[in-house]
């Protein structure tokens, strides 16, 4: 009784909607309204399978948004540590029967969505830690035990998702989980270290990497190597969005991706059909749309009264830069190509379930901002 | 009070870190713009580029030939639309139903239908397939019919090939083909222009000319996506025919020779004496140059390989002879300009003549009796020439032959197959045989026997210079626009004391005469050995010498058998050769005729010269006319 009384809110209904973050909500549906267009030119101008079922999964996902944003944000962090553990349940069920693809084994057939939980993971260790580290008194922060409870969190998942296997989105998973451990106080010392160690095992971790995965590092260090091979992707994408100019091909006009020179342009790639139809200064106004959402998501973070919205807020801000930065070095051929897909406009059900998600609980933090968390 | 303060303490330090990533998310979202500034403005032209090259693909079509036309403006290699069965085989629902129905329409073999099934399966299912190369009008007219049933066949016109005059030709400009890897390789030109489907000269003017007969590609560009497969065409670029060609022979000349060689291996050859012109020139037997541009099937092939009579080869260019007794007007008249004999000189022919332990024979057992230069000529008295032989010698006839065209090429730049012929002296015996020179070798060269080779325009073009009055002349097979008329270089000619552009070819013009009149005899004067072949009327009368080619030694039992022609295996027969010119009065053309293992010149090759000249005097007419409209329409 008391408990059902504490994860309810004391505002009303009204209250709620009112509250709700509006500049956030109009970038969201202007984003979304851009990848379905977007969609619709991957599909060769037509409305098929791709368009329609990107604009079922953004209606559905919006409105989830909206409804996870009326829980009190505190019903979130209640729930912060089942998530994550059901997500992890998830990752041992993939692993055993999950659905396999390209040599890797990341689904699970729900019928109405192919779920891949690796992407979950993005958000549920977000949670996990800001519940962890909303929970650690700032003396212990730097404390043995808790640095190894807080890499234990990240690692266990991380480990998981390498082993199906799918580099990029472990690589997601523990950047977002170590900004965790940045915001909640680590000393900058340790992260220091560990990057100086990292570096140096660099050349052991290259050695047990998988052989396709060395390809693309060696790919990326130099695309021409093997231009219809592993380097096709990355030219392609570059002679995309250069050809692109600086005011793009026009709607529906991208040759490369219209006459399939792109691979993966639904997914991983639809930032260079975007670049190549729309030009620099397309390009630019969705980094700048990107960026507001960003920042918005960072204020919302700071006028939470709660350490534990505030480290989600800004966790999740973050992650989403790093989403955006590392899809966006990939296309451009800056970083070699891990499989991250752009948030709200790649295709794929996962990833935009979890961003949703991720923006309900945002909003749900905004909604309940005065909410504090014992 | 104190959880308070941690509380706060927590918020700072958060809001502190995340104060120093949000500086550092802005330093890697402008490093990422400044990336896309790099890509897509500084580099927009290079990558624009490469992106057309992606989707941008150009397809050659084969070019259109150059006609060849005679010199009246026939045309004797052009083009001709043909029809062809293609199938798009990703428009096919059943490929094997679809190829049992074709099968039925057009009478194709078991071996086609694998064949097509093979080269399916080595092409892209968009790629158009080739059923057919050349559809017959009734053919086309049935395949439109069934055309609805059909799905993923086209009917397609195409230009190919095509030789009106089918084999009368075929030595001159030979044929085309589709080119094999080395043709490519042997020419830039081709290889430039090469695209499937495209033919290229095999042999004679085809393919000497074939820079200039090959034209210029159709370019059509294509929209291509990543698989290569066409989405729209973009641009139509039409080619260009290649170079009409008008070569100097008359088609009525050529028809006449091929119908008087029919069924026998030789050759006619007939020149303009003052132009060098070349009016025809027919090797026979010949063969169908239209059955090489399908490919030609392996039984008419084994046919014409395997044919006695050697159709393959142009023996009026690489035919080497025994010039036989045709060579006697160039032994008498090296004679005359070396002041060895007169026109008094004579000789007592007793049918045969005893010399260093060899006897030659005259071909007449009984001989001459005296004969003096004129009379030897008429009946071309053998022993008359083995004595001027012997007296004038082997080096000095040899450069009398070669001022007139023996052992050198005639046409050679334009016949890769022409052979130079050989006349041999003292030092090319040295040379070539390392044995010295033997007396009686010379005796037989001054009849035309023994290491003499001569190919049957060679013996032409010798004839046409003591036709004209001595004068070199260069043979030529293509017109050239500002090509003199006969006239007028006959007018240059006759008033070349002054004038060093027609080099004469005698000491004095006065022998030229002689042998010129030496040579009427031959043919116009009772006991000439080609009287029965003359023709009186002055308008087509001309002079000739005839002349037999032993092809092997005579034995004494053989001529003692003194058999006929008919009676001797064909291999051992000799060749019949005939050289002539006329009209006498008017001397315009010049001919050489070889009928091989025909016999005698005067039987078999020299009436055949009536007949040629008849038509030649009158082809005149209408050939003279012809510069005046230089620029008809062909």
């Amino acid at each position: 009784m008391y408990h059902y009384r504490r994860l309810n809110s004391d505002i009303s209904f009204f209250q709620k909607i009112k509250n709700l973050d509006y500049i956030l909500i109009i970038c969201i549906l202007t984003l979304s309204t851009l990848s379905f267009f977007i969609m619709y030119s991957t599909d060769g101008g037509e409305l098929l399978y791709h368009s329609k079922s990107h604009l079922t999964k953004l209606v559905v996902f919006f409105i989830l948004m909206i409804v996870i944003s009326f829980f009190n944000i505190k019903f979130w962090h209640y729930c912060s540590y089942f998530l994550y553990g059901v997500i992890i349940l998830l990752l041992v069920w993939v692993s055993v029967y999950g659905l396999k693809a390209s040599g890797s084994q990341r689904w699970i057939d729900l019928y109405f969505l192919v779920l891949q939980p690796s992407e979950l993971m993005k958000i549920g260790i977000i949670l996990c830690l800001a519940k962890y580290y909303h929970r650690v008194s700032i003396d212990k922060v730097n404390s043995f035990l808790s640095i190894s409870i807080a890499l234990s969190i990240i690692l266990i998942p991380a480990i998981f998702v390498i082993s199906q296997p799918d580099l990029g989105t472990s690589i997601l998973i523990v950047t977002s989980g170590l900004i965790i451990l940045w915001l909640g106080g680590v000393k900058i010392k340790y992260f220091f270290i560990s990057f100086i160690t990292f570096l140096i095992s660099l050349p052991f971790i290259i050695t047990s990497l998988e052989p396709y995965q060395k390809l693309r590092i060696l790919t990326f260090l130099n695309p021409d190597r093997d231009p219809l091979g592993a380097g096709y992707q990355i030219i392609q994408s570059k002679i995309a969005i250069g050809s692109g100019g600086f005011s793009g091909k026009g709607f529906l006009q991208g040759t490369q991706s219209y006459l399939d020179f792109l691979p993966e342009k639904h997914t991983d790639f639809i930032f260079t059909l975007f670049s190549e139809e729309f030009g620099f200064v397309g390009s630019v106004g969705l980094l700048l749309l990107y960026t507001i959402i960003i920042l918005r998501i960072i204020q919302i973070g700071s006028i939470s009264r709660s350490s534990f919205a505030r480290l989600f807020c800004f966790g999740f801000a973050f992650a989403i830069f790093i989403y955006i930065t590392v899809n966006l070095s990939m296309v451009l051929g800056l970083l070699p190509i891990v499989g991250s897909p752009l948030p709200i406009m790649s295709y794929g059900g996962s990833s935009m379930l979890a961003t949703m998600i991720g923006f309900g609980i945002v909003m749900s933090a905004k909604v309940h901002n005065q909410q504090t968390i014992a | 009070m104190i959880t308070r303060n941690f509380t706060i303490r927590k918020s700072d330090i958060i809001n502190r870190r995340m104060f120093i990533i949000g500086a550092a998310k802005l330093i890697i979202f402008g490093g990422l713009i400044a990336r896309l500034f790099s890509l897509q403005i500084n580099d927009n032209k290079k990558y624009l580029t490469l992106s057309d090259k992606n989707r941008i693909r150009e397809w050659k079509l084969p070019p259109t030939r150059g006609n060849i036309t005679d010199y009246f403006g026939n045309i004797i290699a052009g083009n001709l639309k043909v029809y062809q069965l293609h199938i798009i085989p990703e428009q096919v629902e059943n490929f094997n139903y679809l190829l049992s129905r074709l099968k039925a329409i057009l009478n194709l073999s078991i071996k086609r239908i694998e064949k097509i099934k093979k080269e399916r399966r080595q092409l892209k299912p968009w790629e158009s397939l080739v059923v057919s190369e050349n559809l017959s009008w009734d053919q086309f007219l049935k395949i439109n019919n069934y055309l609805y049933e059909l799905a993923g066949v086209k009917p397609v016109m195409t230009i190919s090939r095509n030789y009106p005059f089918s084999d009368i030709y075929t030595h001159v400009i030979g044929y085309v083909s589709q080119p094999s890897e080395d043709d490519i390789l042997a020419n830039e030109v081709i290889k430039e222009k090469f695209v499937p489907g495209i033919k290229v000269g095999k042999l004679g003017l085809e393919k000497t000319l074939e820079n200039d007969l090959i034209g210029v590609n159709d370019i059509q560009r294509y929209e291509v996506n990543a698989y290569g497969k066409r989405i729209n065409q973009l641009e139509y670029q039409k080619g260009k025919q290649g170079t009409k060609i008008r070569i100097t022979l008359d088609t009525e000349v050529q028809k006449l020779s091929a119908e008087l060689l029919e069924g026998k291996a030789g050759s006619i050859s007939v020149m303009d004496i003052y132009t060098g012109e070349v009016i025809a020139m027919y090797s026979s037997p010949s063969y169908n140059p239209n059955s090489f541009l399908f490919g030609i099937s392996t039984d008419e092939w084994q046919l014409i390989r395997n044919n006695p009579l050697k159709p393959l080869i142009n023996k009026t260019l690489s035919g080497l002879y025994s010039p036989g007794s045709t060579i006697k007007p160039i032994v008498a008249l090296s004679a005359l300009e070396n002041g060895i004999i007169d026109t008094k000189f004579k000789v007592q022919c007793k049918g045969k003549i005893e010399l260093y332990e060899q006897t030659f024979h005259c071909w007449k057992e009984k001989g001459h009796g005296y004969v003096s230069l004129n009379n030897a000529m008429k009946q071309s008295c053998d022993t008359y020439f083995y004595e001027v032989a012997r007296k004038l010698g082997v080096d000095k006839l040899k450069i009398t032959a070669e001022k007139f065209g023996l052992g050198k090429k005639v046409l050679g730049e334009y016949f890769e197959n022409e052979k130079a012929g050989q006349f041999p002296d003292t030092k090319w015996k040295i040379n070539n045989l390392g044995k010295g020179w033997v007396l009686g070798e010379t005796l037989i060269t001054g009849i035309g026997q023994g290491y003499t080779l001569t190919t049957p325009i060679q013996l032409c073009l010798m004839t046409a210079q003591i036709a004209n009055g001595g004068y070199k002349i260069q043979p030529k097979i293509l017109t050239d626009d500002n090509q003199l008329t006969s006239e007028q270089v006959k007018k240059a000619m006759e008033d070349s004391k002054s004038n060093d552009f027609y080099e004469p070819l005698y000491d004095d013009q006065k022998n030229i005469r002689i042998i010129q009149e030496a040579m009427f005899s031959s043919t116009n004067e009772i006991m000439g050995t080609s009287y029965k072949s003359r023709i009186d009327d002055p308008k087509y009368q001309f002079a000739g010498k005839t002349g037999t080619a032993q092809v092997k030694r005579i034995s004494k039992r053989e001529r003692e058998l003194d058999l006929k022609t008919f009676q001797i295996p064909y291999e051992e027969r000799d060749h019949a050769l005939y050289v002539a010119y006329g009209p006498y009065t008017n001397p315009r053309y010049a001919l050489s005729i070889i009928v091989e293992h025909g016999g005698s010149g005067s039987t078999a090759a020299a009436p055949m010269a009536t007949k040629l000249f008849k038509l030649i005097v009158d082809r005149h007419e209408y050939r003279k006319q012809l510069p005046e409209y230089k620029d008809f329409s062909i």
